[in-house]
């Protein structure tokens, strides 16, 4: 491509692609970034990564780590949120955790984690996280932010971590200061009032954010907390916040409540936006159908031989080698699903969204179907 | 009963004569045992590990690189040229060999994978993984199936018939180091039977000799063009330096490397021998065919770890830096069960090594019968065998063979 547009590239761009060429000619097989990384990984052009410049504790099992983000992070708007890999005791792993500030003037980003029990990845984050870590990072995404036209009248409904993305809209609205929370004009049209679920009060992460905000007069504060006032019963949202009527929701939480929001506003036809963030975990269990996506061929695996094996029988082309495990010939990416180790069964799972985007590399030979599984192959 | 048949040659017995069909059960849940161990703890230490080996290795690169550019002052040209030998040993051995063994795909670091690595040597990465990590690991001192034995241009085994044509193998080992990344290049190509089939090159053949020819092309042009014209006044010097860096990595690779399966006390096998071989029984055979390197953990990292070949050939793919910390549960395991574990500093290795490519160069026998007093009768019939035919060349193998043997006897 750049042979074809070089005629019509300034001379000084040309030259760049001259040195780029020489660059690349003088570290082969490597890649002029390769070496430029021993120094500078946070530089335009490289992979996209951030660095962990503080972790502030918010609760006893939640904290907000502050990241400075390589040159190429192209910012972010309130409520959305951003992959982020990490390596936990050396494997590298994806998640997704929203950004908890609007665009900062200082260039950070923030993302607040709760830490999950039995989690393998927010434990660690929570709690194993020093400044000047490492982590790998994608550009910003989702869909869930703020609305710039249209209604102004808000009402989020937040569970539990859900509150992250809110709270990024929120302190986007209403910046906190020192002197207290001030209420910019660009913020004047908008009226929003906040029902925050969650089991307690001192466990919920933020409530001190969003009482401040309440106090301020900028928000209005729903607070249920389940020990005191009991689960959060849908059928009183309308006493909770009697002009639902005329207010489009946002919800953000785990899964089971946002069905629930979704079947009662549709009922009574309201206007919702949902940000889930978990993907519904894998189940493992013996045996699955595969998919080899590029092959088009579903095969259906018992949980007792290995996937290569079967593939074959059901004739569909498979690299291969040692067939015991030792020479590698025969990796492929799982997308989705979960695979046992057939010597130790020991198991591996790959779930969109949160390992990486070209899979988890299994070796066929001697792992089998541990539940549906899709092969990129 | 095991199918490992070790023949017998003279002196020698079968080193697993005494074994039963449940030891070698018991040794292979052993080794599992060791496997699983290490398995368990994989985890952040070893990840930094390699890290920092690949951090190393570049900056030492790039360091070396960038004092060549003065490479016409003596001082310059040897400190650089040292460093980058060190460098290119560092990214063929104890990483590259490594990583495309799959020894650091736990990691899922797409960076640090077996199937996105390249390395600076002639043979690229997929067909050296088929030849070495499916062929080599797969038969093992397998006479005939494993091409790293002999590189299918040495006699490697008593049991190969002697032919005149041997007797050159010393020199083909010497040019074989000198050259070892195009020797490696060329029999993963299988180049020597295509090159026998004459024109009729098969399309895969083509593809894989045009990657190859690629590699080769990027090779010389950094080496040889990029960095000599970088160095400018020093454009010679620079590719001497890089000359010798890449002849000082051919020859330590080749070393290393020829210690792994050659030394005398490792075993070789018939390729009837591993039909039907089950788990515990490929175990065995890796126990039985390889050797190691004792030395310092500078020797250890510099060989790519394969100074511990014995538990390389047992657990491929496990990370490099754990070899070391398993040898001694492996070693014990040696010596519960009456094995071997042929282990000695490189020099003792690489002699031993080499002793046999000279033995096997000339025919079964010749180099233990012959002492200064018969030297002119053993030249002699060593002529004799070399113009002769194939009868005259048996007559006299056995005529020699009948002489050791009494020899032998009578020395007992």
């Amino acid at each position: 491509m750049l042979d074809g547009m070089s005629t019509t590239l300034a001379p000084r761009s040309r030259w760049r692609a001259r040195a780029l060429k020489i660059a690349e000619a003088a570290t082969a097989p490597l890649a002029p970034g390769d070496f430029l990384d021993l120094f500078a990984p946070l530089r335009a052009g490289a992979e996209l990564r951030g660095r962990v410049e503080s972790v502030h504790p918010e609760t006893a099992d939640a904290a907000t780590l502050v990241i400075r983000p390589g040159s190429d992070w192209r910012g972010h708007v309130p409520g959305q949120y951003l992959r982020v890999g990490v390596d936990v005791d050396g494997v590298r792993c994806w998640r997704a955790y929203s950004l908890t500030h609007g665009p900062r003037a200082d260039g950070r980003i923030s993302i607040t984690v709760k830490s999950v029990p039995d989690g393998q990845v927010s434990p660690f984050l929570v709690r194993h996280t020093k400044p000047g870590t490492l982590l790998h990072l994608e550009q910003a995404a989702g869909e869930f932010v703020l609305p710039v036209a249209g209604p102004r009248k808000l009402l989020f409904i937040t569970a539990g971590s859900g509150i992250t993305p809110v709270i990024g809209m929120l302190r986007n609205l209403y910046p906190s200061t020192d002197s207290g929370v001030l209420r910019p004009a660009r913020s004047a049209p908008y009226d929003v009032v906040v029902l925050h679920v969650a089991p307690s009060e001192p466990d919920s992460i933020f409530t001190g954010d969003l009482r401040k905000l309440a106090t301020a007069g900028a928000i209005r504060l729903v607070a249920r907390y389940d020990d005191q006032h009991g689960i959060l019963d849908l059928e009183d949202l309308d006493a909770l916040v009697p002009d639902l009527g005329e207010r489009t929701t946002f919800a953000c939480g785990p899964g089971g409540l946002l069905d629930a929001i979704a079947t009662h506003h549709e009922e009574r036809g309201l206007p919702l936006f949902t940000e889930q963030f978990r993907v519904s975990t894998v189940v493992a269990g013996e045996g699955g159908s595969v998919r080899f996506e590029k092959s088009g061929v579903d095969v259906e695996c018992d949980g007792a031989r290995p996937i290569l094996e079967q593939a074959e029988e059901a004739g569909v082309l498979m690299p291969s080698g040692c067939r015991m495990g030792i020479c590698y010939t025969c990796v492929l990416p799982l997308r989705e699903g979960a695979v046992r180790d057939l010597r130790t069964g020991e198991l591996t799972t790959a779930v969109p969204g949160e390992t990486s985007d070209g899979g988890v590399a299994i070796q066929t030979c001697i792992n089998a179907a541990a539940g549906p599984c899709q092969i990129d192959h | 009963m095991t199918t490992i048949q070790k023949k017998a040659t003279i002196g020698q017995t079968s080193p697993i004569a005494h074994l039963s069909a449940e030891d070698i059960e018991l040794i292979a849940k052993e080794l599992d045992a060791i496997r699983a161990s290490v398995i368990d703890t994989r985890g952040e230490r070893d990840a930094r590990y390699i890290r920092r080996v690949i951090k190393t290795q570049r900056s030492l690169e790039l360091g070396s690189r960038i004092v060549l550019l003065a490479s016409l002052f003596p001082p310059a040209w040897f400190v650089g040229t040292v460093g980058l030998s060190v460098s290119k040993i560092l990214e063929n051995m104890e990483i590259g060999h490594n990583v495309l063994h799959g020894q650091w795909d736990w990691m899922r670091d797409p960076k640090i994978h077996s199937t996105t690595w390249h390395w600076d040597t002639a043979t690229p990465a997929e067909q050296w993984k088929h030849s070495h990590n499916e062929l080599h690991h797969t038969y093992t001192n397998v006479i005939g199936k494993d091409n790293d034995l002999g590189y299918g241009i040495m006699r490697v085994d008593e049991d190969q018939p002697w032919h005149p044509m041997h007797l050159g193998q010393p020199l083909w080992n010497l040019l074989n180091a000198l050259f070892f990344e195009y020797g490696i290049a060329a029999y993963d190509l299988e180049l020597r039977g295509q090159l026998r089939r004459g024109k009729q090159h098969t399309e895969k053949f083509k593809r894989d000799a045009k990657a190859v020819l690629n590699n080769i092309r990027k090779q010389v042009t950094k080496d040889y063009v990029v960095h000599p014209l970088l160095s400018g006044p020093s454009f010679l010097t620079t590719i001497l330096a890089n000359f010798t860096a890449n002849t000082v990595r051919n020859v330590w690779s080749h070393s290393v490397i020829m210690c792994g399966h050659f030394p005398e006390g490792v075993e070789t096998f018939e390729t009837r021998s591993i039909e039907g071989e089950t788990k515990p029984q490929w175990y065995l055979r890796q126990m039985l065919g390889s050797a190691n390197i004792s030395g310092s953990k500078l020797m250890h990292i510099m060989s790519g770890n394969l100074s511990h070949q014995i538990e390389h050939h047992l657990f491929p793919d496990l990370p490099s830096n754990r070899y070391g910390e398993i040898a001694p549960k492996v070693k014990a395991l040696f010596e519960r069960y009456d094995l071997a574990y042929c282990a000695r500093p490189l020099p003792l290795q690489v002699y031993s090594a080499w002793h046999k490519v000279v033995r096997l160069s000339l025919p079964n026998g010749w180099l233990d019968t012959t002492n200064l007093r018969n030297l002119p009768s053993q030249l002699k019939r060593l002529y004799e065998m070399t113009s002769g035919g194939p009868k005259v060349r048996r007559a006299l193998q056995a005529r020699m063979l009948q002489e050791h043997r009494r020899a032998l006897a009578a020395a007992a």
